[in-house]
Order: structure tokens, then sequence, then C-alpha cells
């Protein structure tokens, strides 16, 4: 078995070897890439979206405030007898750039920094969570095929009919009072940690269900055949020879991904199921201000506008990546 | 047709039976005792039996689960002495309202906004596509894309706070979004859902559109349609009665699956425009963790995805010859 495995290990991309100007198909997909001036733009704004998060506090020490402090309670003249900005704009000022949240008085500007890290890591961690086990999971189903594929199969049925949306908003609550005594503060860890592993519970079917088509389109081919007949072990050759060809669904699936767990995790947020003070949050500022939007509207449409830029810039890059990837389709 | 109906009748049987049961444990195996809520602070472990018994949560989860099923097919008797007929679904731990009752209350607000709101994705939708992709390339085919990409990345609760404060309570062109019954005054029922219907229509024909004009454009370069071309059909019956027949049918699927959301009850649009149907039932009962409510919308949510995914199949059978359904 060792030594069918040595024999068999040729890699699947000769292409590096025979072209002469080292095009990989990495290379050309970047090149492809390059020329699509949308998509380049794009990128760069999802890479500022990137980089604001990171440096969060850096860029919240520069500008001298911090997302927890009220200053609207702790200066009067910022807030009305109200709680509403006493400024135009939600308060817009050239200390408080974006205004200042109605009642509290925190700074807007830095809570829509911070919120950015919430969205970015939670979404990202679901994603990869999905993809690895949705890759996993279709690459198996397909492979197998047989009852193993008829099992899985009909798990990612049921799952996709599950009414997921209803069931964070009801799962996430409950839970959280289960962990957490109730005269005591819910961590932040808690809930985020909690928003991944349900959400990624119920996000992986679709991947895993385009990833099943995708392998049993691959199955049959003459590479996958040979790998077979001369004993490679399964395993390696769902990883050393599918998986190899299968990245660009995968790479896919995944960018289009993370604006809608984005967008979702906003979306629980706004349920009222999602993050919960004082961790800034993009949804939980939009539930605040639908709540006062008739007063200050400003308020609202802040972290909305940033939402919104946000999964335009990373649907057109998306599908600059998907353009570039796979040139053959036409969306 | 009939073998095919059947087959997909149990297989949706099976699948409610399953997520009713994973809804139904993992609430109870979560939730603190709901006879706690309703005890007060007086609470002595007599009047607690008591209470657990009335509500039917005296005995271990898997048996509660077996008379709940029970009741629905066959009905169930309560511990404080009322009946509950066939399709019994229990009763509110907060109001002591049937469970049934308050479902069918709320179904006609969910049907409205999910009907209306359906119907306008998909013209809206579809003919953006359609317009785009017989425009390929030209100003109105980018023209119409970008529009598509921008209504895709708006969320409901911000388009539609944003439409509301602009043309409710700024401008004071639309009536203010509420339900009335159809059946009271039809003119103020349309009214009342028009900028529930236009939100969901405007954030979700983004992807109709851009699917509508990849399956069309892959669609006119096939044989079929050059065939027909080179019989000499003229370009509108090729377009519409043959390239577009042929594309309708994935459009087809995704409209069943989100009809079936619809139908379900649109939580964020029915929270956002504050509207009485089953998505706010169900954010509301489950801020009041009123098990047996949430149950309710949890099945019907679950029974019109997996019905509208039959009846997507069944007509994919009626639109392309080649879907066999056996």
């Amino acid at each position: 078995m060792a030594e069918a495995m040595t024999t068999t290990a040729a890699p699947p991309k000769p292409v590096q070897e025979k072209a002469p100007e080292h095009r990989s198909p990495a290379r050309l997909a970047w090149r492809r890439f390059r020329r699509d001036r949308t998509g380049v733009f794009a990128g760069i704004v999802v890479a500022l979206f990137f980089v604001a998060g990171l440096g969060a506090p850096l860029i919240a020490k520069l500008y001298g405030k911090d997302p927890y402090t009220t200053y609207g309670q702790n200066q009067s003249g910022l807030l009305d007898d109200f709680g509403y900005p006493t400024g135009r704009f939600g308060g817009m000022s050239s200390q408080f750039w974006l205004g200042v949240e109605p009642e509290l008085g925190r700074d807007v500007f830095t809570q829509l920094l911070y919120g950015i890290r919430t969205s970015l890591l939670i979404a990202l961690a679901i994603v990869l969570l999905i993809t690895m086990a949705g890759t996993l999971i279709g690459l198996v189903a397909g492979y197998f095929g047989g009852w193993v594929d008829y099992a899985l199969s009909r798990v990612i049925d049921v799952v996709l009919c599950f009414p997921s949306t209803l069931f964070f908003v009801a799962f996430i609550p409950i839970v959280t009072t289960r962990f957490v005594a109730p005269n005591q503060q819910t961590p932040t860890w808690l809930i985020a940690t909690l928003l991944i592993l349900v959400l990624s519970a119920f996000g992986w079917p679709t991947t895993a269900r385009l990833l099943r088509g995708q392998t049993l389109s691959l199955r049959d081919r003459e590479f996958v055949q040979a790998a077979r007949v001369m004993g490679v072990h399964p395993m390696r050759v769902l990883l050393r020879e599918l998986l190899p060809n299968l990245w660009t669904p995968i790479l896919i699936s995944a960018s289009l991904n993370v604006p809608a767990y984005v967008t979702t995790e906003a979306a629980l947020s706004y349920l009222g199921a999602g993050m919960i003070e004082p961790t800034p949050d993009w949804g939980r500022m939009i539930h605040r201000g639908a709540e006062v939007y008739n007063a200050d509207f400003t308020y609202m449409l802040f972290p909305g506008l940033a939402m919104l830029i946000f999964v335009l810039a990373f649907n057109l890059l998306g599908d600059s990546v998907r353009d570039a990837l796979d040139p053959k389709s036409n969306r | 047709m009939l073998r095919f109906l059947t087959r997909r009748l149990l297989g949706a049987a099976l699948i409610l039976l399953v997520i009713s049961a994973a809804t139904f444990l993992l609430f109870f195996a979560v939730t603190p005792d709901p006879a706690l809520l309703s005890c007060g602070k007086q609470c002595t472990p007599e009047t607690l039996a008591a209470i657990q018994h009335n509500l039917g949560v005296d005995s271990p989860v898997p048996v509660q689960y077996w008379h709940f099923l029970v009741g629905v097919f066959a009905g169930r008797d309560f511990g404080a002495g009322q009946h509950c007929p066939a399709p019994c679904l229990g009763y509110s731990f907060v109001n002591q309202q049937p469970v049934l009752q308050t479902l069918l209350d709320r179904l006609p607000a969910t049907l409205s906004v999910a009907f209306g709101a359906g119907a306008l994705v998909l013209t809206m939708g579809v003919g953006l596509g359609l317009i785009a992709a017989l425009r390929r390339g030209k100003p109105l085919d980018k023209a119409s894309m970008g529009l598509a990409l921008i209504g895709a990345s708006f969320q409901i609760y911000f388009f539609g706070i944003i439409a509301r404060y602009v043309l409710v309570d700024q401008l004071g062109w639309l009536p203010r979004p509420d339900y009335t019954p159809l059946t009271s005054d039809p003119l103020q029922w349309a009214g009342g859902m028009i900028l529930p219907w236009v939100t969901l229509a405007v954030v979700n024909a983004a992807t109709y559109a851009r699917f509508t004009r990849s399956t069309m454009l892959e669609n006119l370069s096939e044989e079929y349609v050059r065939a027909v071309r080179a019989k000499g059909l003229s370009a509108r019956a090729v377009y519409l009665k043959h390239a577009f027949r042929g594309a309708m049918t994935p459009v087809l699927t995704m409209f069943g699956i989100d009809m079936g959301m619809f139908l379900g009850g649109a939580l964020i649009t029915e929270t956002t425009f504050n509207i009485p149907g089953i998505g706010r039932l169900a954010v509301d009962s489950v801020a009041a963790q009123d098990l047996p409510m949430m149950m309710g919308t949890v099945l019907v949510a679950s029974t019109a995805m997996v019905f509208a995914s039959i009846a997507v199949d069944a007509c994919y059978a009626l639109i392309d010859p080649r879907v066999r359904t056996s």
C-alpha cells in the first residue's frame, strides 16, 4: 500500500513545468483579475474595511475616543432633554465625526469602527467552519456514493428545510440563559461562540450540496479512476486528486458567504438575538436606529450605509474573482 | 404524477416529523421550566406541580413530544379539563390561547405579504433580467445589472426604514405601512402593504434579475434556439416562447424557495413594518419563551418550505418536458 502511494503521488498540476513563461493557473487568474477595474476598486474598498477593523484600536487612539464612553452623558450640551443629539445631523461635529448616539451619547465613529471587527470576525469564522465542513461532507458524499451519499443527502435536505432564521432567533437567547446566571452579565465571547456554532450548524449544507455535485462530475474522470485502480487510499484520492480540482467552486462559495454572513449576523442583532451591549455591532446599531429614526435619522443612516458599502464591494469583488477564476462562466 | 406526489408527500411528512422532533427536544432541553414563569413569587411545590400538570409538562420530554404528536392527529385533553380537538397544537403558555387559532388569525397578514411581494419580485426581477439579456453589453444592460447589484446589497431593515422615513414620514406619498384585512377594505389593505411589498421586492428581485440574465444568455446560445431561429421565427417568438421557457426553470426553483420562506413569515419585514403575521408571532413568542406557540410557528414555516419545494418540482415537470416525475 505504501509503495502504491509513493508511485501515484504525481501532483495533478504538471502545467507549471510545461509552460515556458511559468503561467500557473493562479497567475493567469491574477492577471485576468488585475485587468478588471471594478474588481480592483472593490478589492481596495474591502481591504480598507479589513484594515479599519484590524487597526480599530490605533485609529480610535489617534481620534481620541472609544466606543464605550458615554460622552453625551458626561459632557453637557451634547444631548438635549429628550436624549437626542443637539447638533444637526445627529450631532456631527469636528469632535464627533459621525455624531453621537442618542440617549447613551457614545461616539458613532468608533462604534462603527469596532463594529467591523465584530461582524468580520464572526462572519469569517463561520465561513471558515462551513467551508471546511461543507467541503468535507460534499466530497465524501459525492465520492463514496451509495448509502453514504443517500444518508448525507437526506441530512442536507432536512437541515435546508429548517426555518433557520427563526431557529437562530429562538435558540440563541435561550441557550445563553442556560449558560449565564440571571443576575450576571453575558460575556461577549459566549455570544460570539454561540453565534458562530449555531450559524455554522445550519450553514454547511449549501456548500456541501454544491461540492457533492462537483465531486460527482469529477469522480468518473480518468485521473481519479487511475488513482483508484492503482489502489490509492480513498482519503488520499479525496485530498490529493479531487480537492485540488475543486478550489474554484470552494473559493467562489466562500467569497459569496462572507457578505451573506455579515448580513445574517447583523439581521440577528437587529431582531434582538445577536450581539449584546456594550459590544459595538452594526446590526444592534441599526436596531437602535430603527427605534429612533424619526427623531435622529443620522444614527440609523451610518451603520446602514457602512454595511451597504461593504456588502456591495464584497459582491463586486466576488464577481470579479469568479470571472478571473472561471472565465468560461458568463454569470 | 400521482406516484411522484405520493412519494414526495411521504418524504415531506417525514421531514416535518424530524424537524418538529428536533425543535421540540432542543427547546425543552434548554428552556427553564415554563411552569416557573406562570407560578409567580409565592410558588409552593404543590401549585408548581399543578401548573406543570395543566400545561402538560409534567412528563419526560420524549413522552411530551408523543403527547404533542397524538394531539396533532387525534386531539388531546389537558390537565385543567380543556379538550383540544384534532389538529391540536396545544395552548400558549403565556395567554392560554389555542395555538392553532392564533396561527390561523395571523396567517392572512403573512399571506398578504408573501403573495404580493412574490408577484412583485418575480415581475421586477425577471423583467429586469430579460431586458439586460436582450441588450447584452449595451448601457441598458449595465444600468439594470448595476441597479440589481445595489438592490441585492441592501438590507430589508435598512431599505425599509429609509423608504418609510422618506416616502411616508417626510413626503407623505405613501400611507403608513399597516395591516388591514383584505375583506374589510381592499384599498386600505393594498395601501398599507405597498411598502413591505416594495421593500421585499427591491432586496430580492436583484438576485432574480442577475439569474434570469445569465440563464437567458445561456439558453440563447443553445442549439435549439439556433434551430428555431433558422426556422425563421420572429425574434420575439424566439426570445419569449423558446429561450424564455428554458430559462424559467432554474428561476422557478429559486422562486419556490423564496416563496416558502415568505409564507413561513418574513421575520425581518414583519418586524420592521409591524405587521401582525406569523413572523412577528414567532419573534414575540421567542421573546416570551412561549414554547407551544413557537413550535406552531416553526411548523408553519417548515411546512411552507417543504411544500414549496414539492410545488416547484411539480411545476418543473409541467414546464420542461425533459424532466420526468417518476
